[in-house]
């Protein structure tokens, strides 16, 4: 769900589907290649985190059924896996205040000028995400304004917000808000003007018709807009390596130096598994919970 | 006041506008800068060294170009796969309806750490060499998802009055598709790619899983940052956004003026 795509929202248009061999030729190397290079790898990832090293040789592996992996690794790491969850869980309800106001200007005020405003969000993704990251290290410098202001209200228990947790929060909620205002705005822009309208001449407050109208019905947008948002949160480790201290690393960041610097195949296939798997029981409750069983 | 009042959604629509686009002038600020020491993080002296220089730091133009390499064969192969599978969902009836939009649903909703982490369980496990094809790879699999979700949204918008006509007016199936539905699922397909290219030129995680020894932009920007990152990178970067933001102001602006034409007509 690109964030461009699921602010399109087309008329399904029913056309006469063929029944014949050409659907089934069009959908196989395509689908050919999600199955050898995203599926399957699923299989070895889960076969790799039960390897047992190589007695006597450092940093190989062979097959077999080590689920002592599994609770090796949690032991290890749960503080990063928890802190992941809570930094994505923070970043996310910050988008979804920040975004709301955004996404419902621009779909209901936005009139001819709403395809540049469109444009607007998504431009910044347009500059390198590691650079626009990394320009948070300017924004937040210690002496910068933003720092001494806080500071002056002594609200930064370290004095500082560079390398602490609040700055990995402050980048994850910068970095995926697109992905939350495009379905917002996807979802209001198909608000019928004139239920607000009704709800204002029924004399409710504007505050009523957000709290009873527009938000029950912008609901499958707000749904959409925070899974797109704290999936990619909880998995990130860009902002946590550019932003935070040794002190507010991510799982993202166990994960990558388990596997490409300390070459801990089976640690690190571990976590990422438990990633996967967390995620989508996450994803799943929280669908169904919600009752938007439709947008999968 | 009584205006910030009347204004008030008005103005923190503006403000969050702004928000999204510090981070970028502050990219494009420091591309003017002249670093006292190894970071340029703060502003000290205005110079066009960078600019007048693109390429004056070693590894930043060859990652550049690796990247763009990259980016041209992955979009290519994906948005070949994506709107097949496009036209498959869209047009015809199969078998394994729903096991398909699971397959192209999940890569979307899988963090990119896990993603990278898994593939490169395959390739270490085939002994497969990590380099630029492990990376192709990888991109490719990570675009059709994109690709099959934006062509798919152009081809249930058609009306299918316009197929409907050329095949009254005698068109054989292949020739209706020629110049009647192609033409029509052009932008789109077009869209598909570009949001493809700029996946991939700015992917970072997925690719350093994968990569091996092989440079990217992004992957050159992260070995960067821990010993300072070269202004030409600003440079770059600011360059790619204006160039970027300009196609898509102008596929926009020709949208627009096709449409008040046919409005007009």
């Amino acid at each position: 769900m690109s964030p461009i795509l699921v602010a399109e929202s087309a008329k399904p248009v029913v056309v006469a589907q063929r029944r014949s061999r050409t659907g089934y030729i069009l959908l196989f190397p395509g689908l050919t290649w999600l199955a050898i290079f995203f599926a399957i790898p699923f299989v070895t990832l889960f076969m790799t985190s039960l390897q047992q090293p190589v007695p006597g040789k450092l940093g190989k592996y062979q097959a077999g059924f080590e689920l002592s992996n599994y609770a090796n690794a949690m032991a290890e790491y749960w503080p990063q896996f928890l802190r992941s969850f809570i930094y994505a869980g923070i970043a996310t309800l910050l988008a979804l205040v920040i975004a709301y106001p955004l996404a419902y200007f621009i779909a209901m005020k936005g009139g001819r000028w709403r395809p540049l405003l469109l444009v607007l969000v998504i431009a910044p993704s347009f500059a390198s995400f590691l650079l626009r990251t990394y320009a948070w290290r300017t924004i937040l410098a210690d002496e910068g304004p933003i720092t001494s202001f806080f500071n002056a209200l002594h609200l930064l228990p370290d004095d500082r917000i560079l390398n602490t947790g609040i700055a990995v929060v402050a980048g994850l909620t910068y970095n995926f808000l697109p992905f939350m205002i495009l379905p917002l705005y996807a979802a209001i822009e198909k608000i019928d003007p004139r239920l607000i309208e009704a709800s204002s001449d029924l004399y409710s407050s504007a505050a009523t018709t957000l709290r009873k109208v527009t938000w029950p019905l912008s609901l499958p947008g707000v749904v959409a807009g925070t899974l797109l948002t704290f999936i990619p949160a909880a998995g990130d480790y860009i902002n946590a390596e550019l932003l935070g201290s040794t002190k507010d690393r991510m799982i993202g960041n166990v994960i990558q130096t388990n596997f490409i610097e300390f070459r801990d195949y089976p640690t690190a296939s571990a976590l990422s598994f438990v990633l996967m798997a967390v995620i989508l029981v996450l994803v799943f409750t929280y669908i169904r919970r919600a009752g938007t069983e439709e947008l999968l | 006041m009584r205006f910030i009042r009347r204004n008030l959604l008005g103005v923190i629509a503006i403000l969050v506008l702004v928000y999204l686009f510090i981070p970028i002038a502050v990219v494009a600020v420091l591309s003017f800068n002249k670093p006292s020491g190894k970071f340029n993080i703060s502003w000290t002296q205005f110079s066009t060294d960078a600019w007048t220089n693109l390429c004056g730091v070693p590894g930043v133009c060859s990652s550049f170009i690796t990247s763009i390499q990259i980016g041209i064969i992955s979009t290519l192969v994906a948005t070949a796969l994506g709107t097949m599978i496009a036209f498959a969902l869209v047009r015809y009836r199969f078998r394994g309806r729903s096991t398909t939009n699971l397959l192209i649903f999940l890569p979307m909703a899988t963090p990119e750490v896990v993603m990278g982490s898994s593939l490169l369980a395959l390739f270490l496990n085939l002994r497969f060499p990590l380099g630029q094809w492990t990376v192709v790879i990888a991109h490719i699999m990570f675009i059709i998802s994109f690709v099959v979700v934006t062509v798919k949204a152009r081809l249930q918008g058609l009306d299918p009055k316009l197929e409907e006509a050329a095949r009254d007016l005698y068109a054989n199936p292949r020739a209706t598709f020629r110049y009647v539905t192609l033409p029509l699922v052009a932008p789109g397909i077009a869209g598909a790619a570009l949001l493809g290219f700029s996946l991939s030129f700015d992917d970072f995680i997925i690719s350093y899983f994968n990569a091996g020894t092989l440079v990217t932009f992004p992957i050159f920007i992260w070995g960067a940052a821990q010993r300072g990152i070269p202004v030409q990178v600003n440079a770059l970067a600011t360059l790619v956004f204006v160039v970027a933001l300009l196609i898509v102001l102008g596929s926009q602006l020709v949208n627009y003026r096709r449409r008040r034409k046919l409005l007009s007509a």
